[in-house]
């Protein structure tokens, strides 16, 4: 493999991870504030790829993008109040199933509503224009993902850490009975997470779709699926940790097709989890889980 | 207590439809002698579901065309019954099962080889005859005396695609397949077998996962290696990412692939960059006689009333000529038991919209041509038709 054939599959490979690491953070935040894994972020993802698409073909890309970033946040909140919200006192379990239900809903309404056939993306027009650099070929939004994703991780860090929300944020992470005897609102904190997570999920949608152009119903799956590993390996309910872990699958599924092992490229993002569930359950930067007395 | 109210609410609704689900099918099955059944085995939704829709579109037509049989001195009525197969082997079993169950008298489907294959043997266990439109696997027929098919197979197709690629030039291939999949990997085998055949060179065979949408890296490593043509067999949904992502890497190669890019929806994903794909297919416009000409017109009103466009998708066509292949048998039969239809249909002969179809030994339309296409100004321009050697 020669350098540049190299350096073309580096690119490749950290462009995706940042894609994948912004929805990852969708994942890792309601985790870490409801114990809940949002099975249905990968279809907010896909169903944010057709906002912009209706959007786009009306308005233009300039106002689409705001508006589908709206649209996304408003669908995110409106999933956790009807969805969510009336199970706060059930076990979690059901929570989680209710979550796996209007996972297939949101896929199924799709389906039903704009066929099962690709639908193109919109083209924006500097995202999509392509450099040649050295014997590099890339569009704009290959080389822009990675930068926006660390730049909104940074800002995001920076809100979590510093801001009252985010202190009641963690407050809530931390102890969820306790911070309510405190008067934090909690319902407000969990509105907040699902605007943040859902609102990086139609960044990322942007980004990963003007980069491969056509939108299906099942277009949220497996990307889901595979950012909830990349949340996980970084130790879910860690935001750092879920970029982290969004760079490293990105990375190793391109470098495995890079190297002749297209077959496995899958398999292998899933025996990742499997050795990270074996040897260290809390992922690289979770916290030892204390027992509580 | 609202909580409550609420439950009790939501399970009356749940009852209710599942009552008017249990109506709707027993309404059917309520023994009226005057009504025969045929099972519409297809894929809806899933990876398939576009296409396949567009097939069950061609059969529904032509139920609306002829919907009734004269079964010796009787008039029965045909009523479709329609299930999902979901583009999944595991729904495909349930559907067919689901089929069985209704008593339908024959099947019509797959689009898509994989799920087909593996209806295949609950269709012979229950002795029903099933025709695929467009599923062109061999595997499919091979060793199931109950189903047949009315479109021709991928050795055929692959055949064509590797000697068309010769004859504008290409010496050296790359070969790109969706790995489990049926239809991809053996249309991608037979093309490289011909290929290879010709004296020209395979230098890349390259397999990605179902539902990917990155093909950057595996596009990379084929660019390395420098090929005239791309050969990639897929289904609709992934076609126009691989035709983007290929130019956006600077990949001038011809790209080539089967019958299931022969479909607008991948000239309006992939804009621009699919000008100068080329396919093979079952029909064209221009290639009919006066009764060809007659359904192009009927179907193309038929599509503007349920809006869709108006262009007519070869997968329709083969959808057409299966069911009216099965109801010709239907009445040579003179029978409405699925074992005497599948008697009559090794015999049975039709004109269809494709070509004549007439069934060899193993169920396979006899049918020695193909058509090439390629993208050309935004639409799909026939380019020649080729007949096997």
């Amino acid at each position: 493999m020669s350098l540049n054939v190299f350096l073309q599959h580096c690119l490749t490979g950290i462009s995706l991870g940042g894609a994948y690491a912004l929805i990852a953070i969708g994942y890792t935040m309601v985790y870490g504030i409801l114990r809940l894994i949002n099975f249905a972020h990968g279809e907010i993802f896909m169903i944010a790829g057709y906002f912009m698409i209706f959007a786009t073909a009306n308005l233009g890309w300039a106002v689409g993008i705001p508006l589908t970033l709206v649209a996304t946040v408003a669908l995110g909140v409106v999933v956790e109040k009807l969805a969510y919200k009336p199970l706060r006192e059930a076990p979690r379990m059901s929570i989680m199933i209710s979550a796996i239900g209007v996972s297939y809903l949101l896929q199924n309404l799709t389906t039903y509503l704009f066929t099962a056939l690709p639908k193109p993306y919109p083209e924006i027009p500097f995202l999509k224009q392509i450099y040649n650099i050295g014997g590099l070929s890339a569009s704009l939004v290959t080389f822009i993902t990675p930068i926006l994703t660390i730049l909104l991780v940074i800002l995001l860090v920076y809100i979590i850490n510093h801001t009252k929300v985010g202190m009641a944020m963690r407050a809530v992470s931390k102890d969820f009975e306790t911070s309510r005897l405190m008067g934090i609102k909690i319902n407000k904190v969990i509105s907040t997470t699902f605007v943040i997570g859902s609102l990086l999920a139609a960044v990322g949608s942007i980004l990963y779709f003007t980069d491969r152009m056509s939108v299906t119903p099942f277009s949220g799956t497996l990307p889901g699926l595979k950012c909830f590993v990349a949340a996980v390996i970084g130790g879910i309910g860690s935001v750092p940790g879920a970029v982290v872990g969004g760079f490293i699958i990105g990375i190793c599924e391109t470098m495995m097709i890079a190297f002749g092992y297209s077959t496995f490229s899958d398999a292998f993002t899933f025996v990742l989890l499997i050795i990270m569930l074996l040897f260290r359950p809390t992922g690289i930067f979770g916290e030892k889980q204390i027992d509580k007395v | 207590m609202r909580k409550r109210i609420l439950a009790l609410g939501l399970s009356a609704v749940l009852a209710i439809s599942m009552l008017a689900g249990c109506g709707g099918n027993g309404g059917g099955s309520k023994a009226d002698s005057n009504v025969i059944k045929i099972g519409v085995f297809e894929p809806q939704t899933g990876e398939n579901g576009g296409g396949g829709l567009q097939e069950v579109d061609g059969i529904r037509y032509a139920n609306k065309q002829k919907n009734t049989v004269k079964i010796g001195d009787k008039e029965y009525k045909i009523e479709l019954v329609e299930v999902d197969n979901k583009s999944d082997k595991t729904e495909a079993v349930t559907a067919a099962q689901k089929l069985v169950d209704e008593k339908v008298i024959g099947v019509l489907g797959s689009y898509g080889s994989g799920v087909s294959i593996a209806a295949g043997e609950i269709f012979s266990k229950a002795k029903i005859p099933a025709i695929g439109c467009s599923c062109t696997n061999p595997q499919v027929t091979e060793g199931n005396d109950y189903y047949f098919r009315v479109c021709f197979l991928d050795p055929f197709q692959g055949t064509v695609m590797a000697n068309y690629a010769k004859e504008v030039g290409c010496t050296k291939a790359a070969i790109l397949t969706q790995k489990g999949d049926d239809y991809s990997v053996g249309l991608g085998t037979f093309f490289k077998n011909a290929f290879e055949k010709l004296g020209c060179e395979v230098v890349a065979n390259e397999q990605y996962e179902t539902g990917a949408q990155d093909f950057k890296a595996t596009l990379t490593n084929i660019k390395s290696k420098n090929p005239d043509v791309i050969f990639a067999p897929s289904s609709i949904a992934t076609a126009p990412l691989i035709i983007k992502q290929a130019r956006e890497l600077g990949i001038t190669a011809k790209i080539m692939a089967g019958d299931t890019w022969e479909n607008g929806e991948i000239i309006k994903n992939a804009g621009k960059d699919a000008e100068g794909v080329c396919l093979s297919t079952f029909f064209d416009e221009d290639g009919v006689d006066a009764d060809g000409k007659s359904f192009i017109e009927g179907f193309k009103a038929y599509l503007k009333e349920n809006k869709k466009d108006e262009v007519i998708p070869a997968v329709s066509a083969l959808g057409y000529d299966a069911y009216n292949a099965l109801v010709a048998a239907i009445e040579k039969a003179g029978s409405t038991d699925p074992s005497k239809v599948q008697e009559a249909l090794k015999s049975v002969s039709v004109k269809g919209v494709t070509g004549d179809i007439s069934f060899d030994n193993n169920g396979d339309a006899k049918k020695d041509m193909a058509f090439i296409k390629t993208v050309e100004g935004g639409a799909f321009k026939f380019l020649k038709t080729q007949k096997a050697q």
